[in-house]
């Protein structure tokens, strides 16, 4: 079962229904049984850095989460703050992150343009993944965010995005993807993506 | 670089979608599920919903519309109408609305304000300013969908929103709403000089051009209802929206 993890950072029905949109099936829940059985997993999350790794260590999920997908490599796509918090860790808090990825989470800088980065922007593909169809033209993404992943492992960075300067707007390691944009708010750009994720990894 | 959003504006009573001309005489337009349906189709950048009598009435959030229609929206929804504490934005959250749009509750409580953006961030908050002009074209502010008129001046009030922390603003004309003229460009530009924070024009689109020209002041979004709602003339209703190479024409070299 494709497992969306809750730990109560944010709209996750939105995901759950672009799954069932694509034809699969999906349970959303802050179980640790049921994430344990998960053949495939999502981090969405939107929020704040420490708040969610706080809650995620609430939760007790941190662990069984590292054991799914270092160990037993289980497919993991994190979403926005889901993505973030795979990271070392952010400047927008003072928790570790999951260190999933050898990446930080940095604050946008800019005296010029605007902080969130807010709205649809496209994506710059730096290395080929099932996780997208290459040969759709021009994919553009829904993005809301004030914070943004730097890959220290260039091999790492999947895609890149321009806001202020080019940033990792996707990342896939092994078995673990991130995604800066919110593909279930991304019409049928997103609704390829997560099919590409459920039918391909 | 980031695209210029185009925004349908969807205004909402009694589960119904409704239209008017400057906040008075709305007439239905259809049903929100097909409409946000036929709006997934057009691949819309964004929707935001008000619901026009929420804070004028007094009415209880409608959630369990709102949670229909998010799950039928595969793009961001932004909802504005009676959201009066932390608890509702936390069930709009959770439902799948992206970003709450606040009026009367926060010029009433600027605390409210800066407690949504301390715990939601600010890029889920955004205050919409209505906005009217006196016979004297000065421009004031309006609380309880253009009821209640504000003391503080737009501008003002505009800036005390951003130091509060919300992610955008969007600029509400009510003398162009329906009105399909072109949007209050003034207004826009003087806001645009003193924000930093992204604004959303809104009131009085007609045409392609009122988005490029609503750009060209400082504007970062574009909305507009009767031009997505209505097919020109007559007034019939038929939801469009313009092809998405369409609009990155016209906001080229912008």
């Amino acid at each position: 079962m494709i497992v969306v993890v809750d730990y109560g950072m944010g709209n996750l029905g939105s995901i759950a229904n672009m799954i069932k949109k694509t034809g699969h099936k999906c349970l959303i829940t802050s179980d640790i049984e049921e994430i344990k059985n998960a053949t495939k997993l999502i981090l969405p999350g939107v929020g704040s850095f420490d708040n969610g790794m706080s809650n995620l260590a609430e939760l007790g999920m941190i662990k069984v989460l590292s054991q799914k997908v270092l160990i037993e490599k289980t497919p993991i796509l994190g979403i926005c703050l889901g993505m973030q918090l795979m990271t070392k860790s952010s400047e927008e808090g003072t928790l570790a992150g999951l260190g999933w990825v050898d990446a930080i989470s940095k604050k946008f800088v800019s005296d010029t343009l605007k902080i969130p980065h807010m709205g649809w922007n496209i994506i710059k593909h730096q290395k080929s993944s099932h996780l997208f169809d290459e040969l759709e033209s021009e994919k553009r993404f829904y993005f809301v965010h004030s914070y943004c992943v730097s890959c220290n492992q260039k091999v790492d960075i999947l895609t890149n995005t321009n806001y202020i300067q080019d940033f990792v707007s996707s990342f896939e390691k092994e078995n673990i993807i991130g995604v800066q944009f919110h593909p279930e708010k991304s019409h049928k750009f997103g609704m390829s993506l997560i099919k590409n994720f459920v039918e391909n990894f | 670089m980031l695209k210029t959003r185009v925004i349908p504006v969807l205004l909402m009573k009694n589960a119904g979608l409704y239209k008017g001309v400057k906040f008075k005489n709305h007439k239905y337009v259809g049903d929100p599920i097909n409409t946000v349906k036929i709006f997934n189709d057009k691949e819309v950048d964004e929707l935001v919903i008000f619901d026009i009598e929420a804070s004028r009435l007094n009415k209880p959030i409608n959630f369990e519309l709102l949670e229909n229609i998010a799950s039928e929206a595969f793009m961001p929804i932004a909802y504005g109408g009676g959201i009066k504490t932390l608890e509702d934005a936390q069930k709009l959250f959770n439902l799948g609305i992206e970003k709450v749009v606040l009026n009367t509750s926060a010029i009433e409580n600027f605390n409210l304000v800066k407690k949504l953006v301390e715990t939601y961030g600010s890029q889920s908050v955004v205050f919409c300013l209505d906005i009217k002009k006196t016979f004297f074209g000065k421009y004031e502010v309006y609380s309880h969908s253009g009821i209640k008129r504000v003391k503080i001046p737009p501008v003002e009030l505009a800036k005390k929103m951003q130091d509060l922390g919300i992610g955008e603003l969007i600029i509400n004309s009510i003398d162009n709403d329906g009105v399909m003229k072109g949007y209050d460009l003034a207004i826009i530009k003087e806001i645009a000089t003193q924000l930093t924070i992204p604004l959303i024009a809104c009131g009085g689109a007609g045409i392609l051009e009122d988005f490029k020209k609503a750009k060209e002041y400082g504007a970062h979004g574009c909305s507009a209802g009767s031009m997505f709602v209505y097919h020109q003339k007559h007034k019939a209703v038929l939801l469009s929206y313009p092809e998405y190479k369409e609009l990155e024409n016209l906001f080229k070299g912008i």
